[in-house]
């Protein structure tokens, strides 16, 4: 077997960001703002070592694809001859992943290795790892210029990144969990980032601590996979393969289920909470609180999707302990499905861009977890990969709106709208990630979550299928409220929000005659340059907003790209299956072995319709909405095809009138304030309770019990001595007399008891 | 039998040396109360020794009034000593362990 360089050593790959954060933290005084060239510069050389793993890797399955005796599937008929040799089960190519491995510590024979192990989800993981980090660091040197604690930030960022590529390679359960309460760490280090701010440090905190509770599982589930492996080998191990072929061999033999079934639900709990599920999803919109590059970073390929990538990582164990294979409702496919529609209701209500995009990720998040339920292994990770790319894209094109266009707010209502005519780059790409996410045909969003609803139906999961269809339903139409407030309409940022700023030039000419004015609105927003020290910064963006320069635009062109691009890695309907070819791990009993999805014709027509219902609803229910406000609409902003789509859908506010506002609104409030009402009062009255009974513990059987004991022994024990130390006068005499006398007692006592 | 009035003799010397041993303002009396109680100690082993015909008791006696008389030569230099230092002999003067 041939020996590929760059797959042995991509360990590499994590440390070089490593020691890029170090480097940073102890120079990064001395650097000033060239920090961000150590940052740019040891990601950049991540990802070209990840693209090089990407090559050696493909080379890697090629090979192996020649060793088993079949040529490498490509194209429509040496595909179907494929299909045809499935027959024969055993006929299965064998792609083993790369594993090296040092001895961490041992103990007592029990050996702990730490290592790295690639295979096609690694490789696939650090190339999206590494592109997402790059471009935001790329995108940062600009978002975040002048920013207080510029090297702070990309120290941070180093580490976020680092500690994720750790958590990728990981080839033990066990190094695994290190990478990964590292990126919790990091998503509080840059969440908080303006910590100034009671609500951003508030909302790092909370974060934290979400998060950390789902941690509990983890760690539980962690320790078991060691047990697994000692039930079914006899030689316990956290070796990830070592877990996953145990899982197996142990969920075949259909013996320890209850260990399996526990370890599934302790991890699935981590998932909950890393990964933003119901219902420990409440900390995920919180941290738009963080600088928005970060929030692109921690949404599209780290802290969120950390959860996702452990879910495939063990799957055997998942597999196994829910019994997927049987169809029907599993944990977690439920987790995920509830997921879905939760976020999706959510996304409705919300005024702030970047949390309309929060709860955006929510939801697919849990068309993932979903898909990892229902057994679309390939397809919940190739979702993974397509939603990394048009999530940063619309998280940074967010960002880019904010930047230059609203004065540094995310409030659609108040400061965006007919950004179009302003920033028509930005707009471009926001559309490109928009289509992507809401799944319009071709787009790479379209591919992967036409995937996961396909395969959910062929096993046997209809239910979660037409979850996930509502589910594409409502992304569509919180998607176009998105933009359209964001981009169509007035421009209702500097004054335009007064009312009687009636048309868009008086309002960009009032805010540009007025720049202190339109600045000191800006820094009412929240997420300015540093707000404590910001009023002094010269900005530059007090005026018109205009469009964002090459550096904040190059990204957004880049994931523009790859949001169309990355759908063609696995498209059943054009023959295509690289990705199941290179990332589905091909290891024969040591992992689910899944079927190669087929194509239904009906499935993505159904997911368009879907989408396009989505569509119509929310134009014909924002149509109806901007009626009330005639003069705007009438305004020359609006394009006349823009006109043409409101007039297709008129007919649509029958709909929106009586289906729509009577189903959609109500059933948005009703989760918002499920949300905030019963869920945040559960856990505030949760908080509160383990608070109170904290107090109570504390006051009484701490401070008086515990407390009480060990001081009532002190007291005593002075007592005692104060009072025993008058005996000993010192007088010999009196000593002899005690002495004496006691002998006496002694003798008497002998004298009537013998 | 002749034990009971030895055994009387001892006792009653016995407890008059302990009342001197606690009531006297003497260090050098106490010693001597002291002494008498050893005296008394010793008759007992004398007297059961014989009572017994066995040897060991006298031959105890003899060893307690060696070591006896070592211990007061012991105990009359440490008065010495201590009667130099303080200038008086009386025990309720020697309070320095007082708690």
């Amino acid at each position: 077997m041939k020996t590929y360089w760059l797959l042995d050593h991509a360990w590499l790959v994590p440390l070089i960001p490593a020691l890029s954060f170090w480097v940073i933290l102890l120079v990064g005084k001395r650097l000033g703002a060239r920090a961000a060239w150590i940052g740019l510069g040891s990601v950049g050389a991540s990802w070209l070592l990840a693209v090089g793993n990407i090559v050696q890797w493909i080379q890697h399955v090629g090979d192996s694809d020649g060793s088993a005796g079949t040529k490498a599937a490509i194209g429509a008929t040496v595909r179907s001859m494929r299909l045809a040799a499935e027959g024969h089960a055993t006929n299965e190519k064998i792609v083993t992943p790369i594993v090296h491995a040092t001895t961490w510590f041992q103990n007592n024979g029990i050996k702990l290795d730490v290592g790295i192990q690639i295979d096609g989800l690694a490789v696939m993981m650090m190339f999206v790892v590494t592109t997402i980090s790059l471009l935001v660091h790329f995108y940062s040197t600009e978002y975040m210029r002048d920013d207080r604690r510029f090297n702070y930030y990309y120290a941070a960022l180093s580490l976020f990144t680092a500690s994720m590529l750790l958590l990728v390679v990981a080839s033990s359960t066990l190094e695994l969990l290190v990478g990964w309460e590292l990126v919790g760490l990091c998503s509080f280090m840059l969440i908080g980032h303006w910590w100034e701010e009671k609500p951003n440090s508030d909302a790092a905190l909370k974060a934290f601590l979400t998060t950390r509770t789902g941690d509990i599982g983890l760690l539980t589930g962690v320790i078991m996979t060691f047990f697994v492996v000692q039930r079914a080998t006899g030689q316990g191990s956290f070796n990830i393969l070592a877990v996953n072929s145990s899982a197996m061999k142990l969920g075949e033999a259909g013996s320890q289920h209850t260990l399996l079934l526990w370890c599934a639900a302790a991890l699935l709990l981590a998932i909950i909470g890393k990964s933003g599920q119901f219902p420990l999803h409440t900390w995920l919109p919180d941290a738009m609180a963080g600088p928005t590059p970060v929030s692109a970073l921690i949404h599209a390929a780290t802290m969120v999707v950390a959860g996702v990538y452990l879910g495939a990582r063990v799957y055997p164990i998942f597999y196994q302990g829910f019994h997927i294979a049987n169809g029907g409702v599993n944990p977690m496919a439920l987790v995920g499905g509830i997921t879905v529609i939760i976020g999706a209701a959510l996304a409705f209500v919300q005024n702030d861009i970047k949390k309309v995009l929060a709860y955006s990720t929510i939801s697919q998040l849990g068309y993932m977890v979903m898909g990892l339920g229902v057994g679309a292994w390939t397809a919940a990770i190739f979702h993974l990969f397509t939603h990394a790319f048009f999530k940063a894209n619309l998280f940074l094109g967010a960002g880019s709106v904010s930047h230059s266009g609203a004065h540094h707010s995310f409030d659609m209502k108040k400061d965006m709208g007919g950004l179009r005519k302003y920033m028509p780059r930005t707009f471009i790409t926001f559309l490109f990630g928009t289509a992507a996410l809401v799944g319009i045909p071709l787009t790479a969003g379209f591919f992967s979550k036409d995937e996961i609803l396909a395969v959910a139906g062929e096993n046997g999961f209809s239910f979660f299928k037409i979850v996930g269809l509502i589910g594409a339903v409502m992304t569509a139409a919180y998607m176009t409220r998105c933009v359209y407030l964001t981009f169509f309409g007035e421009y209702r940022g500097g004054h335009a929000s007064d009312a009687h700023a009636a048309d868009v030039a008086h309002a960009s000419d009032e805010a540009h005659l007025d720049p202190a004015h339109a600045a000191a609105a800006a820094h009412a927003g929240h997420d300015d340059h540093g707000a404590a020290g910001g009023v002094g910064v010269p900005t530059g963006h007090g005026g018109e907003p205009h469009e964002s320069n090459n550096i904040i635009l190059f990204p957004l062109y880049f994931l523009s790209f790859m949001s169309i691009a990355a759908g063609y890695l696995l498209a059943p309907m054009l023959h295509i299956d690289k990705f199941e070819q290179w990332v589905t791990p091909h290891i024969g009993t040591g992992f689910v072995t899944f079927e190669t999805s087929k194509f239904h014709a009906i499935d993505p027509t159904v997911a368009v319709l879907a989408g396009l219902i989505g569509i119509a609803i929310a134009y014909g229910f924002y149509w109806k909405h901007a009626f009330g406000q005639n003069a705007s609409e009438k305004n020359a902003l609006l394009g006349a095809g823009k006109k043409f789509l409101v007039n297709k859908f008129y007919l649509d506010v029958l709909y929106t009138d009586g289906v729509v506002n009577g189903i959609k609104g109500p059933i948005a409030r009703a989760a918002y304030w499920t949300n905030q009402k019963i869920i945040d009062n559960a856990l505030r009255y949760t908080g509160k309770g383990a608070v109170g009974t904290a107090g109570f513990v504390y006051r009484y059987i701490d401070q008086r019990g515990v407390d009480g004991v060990y001081n009532g022994t002190a007291v005593a024990t002075g007592a005692i001595g104060a009072e025993t130390r008058k005996l000993q006068t010192g007088r010999l005499q009196e000593y002899a007399w005690v002495m004496v006398a006691a002998v006496g007692i002694f003798v008497l006592a002998l004298a009537i008891f013998n | 039998m002749l034990l009971n009035q030895f055994l009387l003799l001892s006792a009653f010397l016995f407890c008059t040396g302990a009342y001197g041993a606690i009531a006297r303002r003497h260090t050098v009396l106490v010693l001597a109360s002291i002494e008498l109680m050893l005296v008394a100690v010793n008759i007992n082993l004398v007297a059961f020794g014989a009572a017994l015909n066995n040897a060991v008791g006298q031959v105890f006696a003899l060893f307690v009034l060696t070591i006896a008389a070592a211990e007061v030569g012991v105990g009359l230099a440490i008065v010495l000593l201590i009667y130099r230092n303080i200038h008086s002999a009386n025990p309720d003067d020697l309070a320095e362990l007082k708690g």
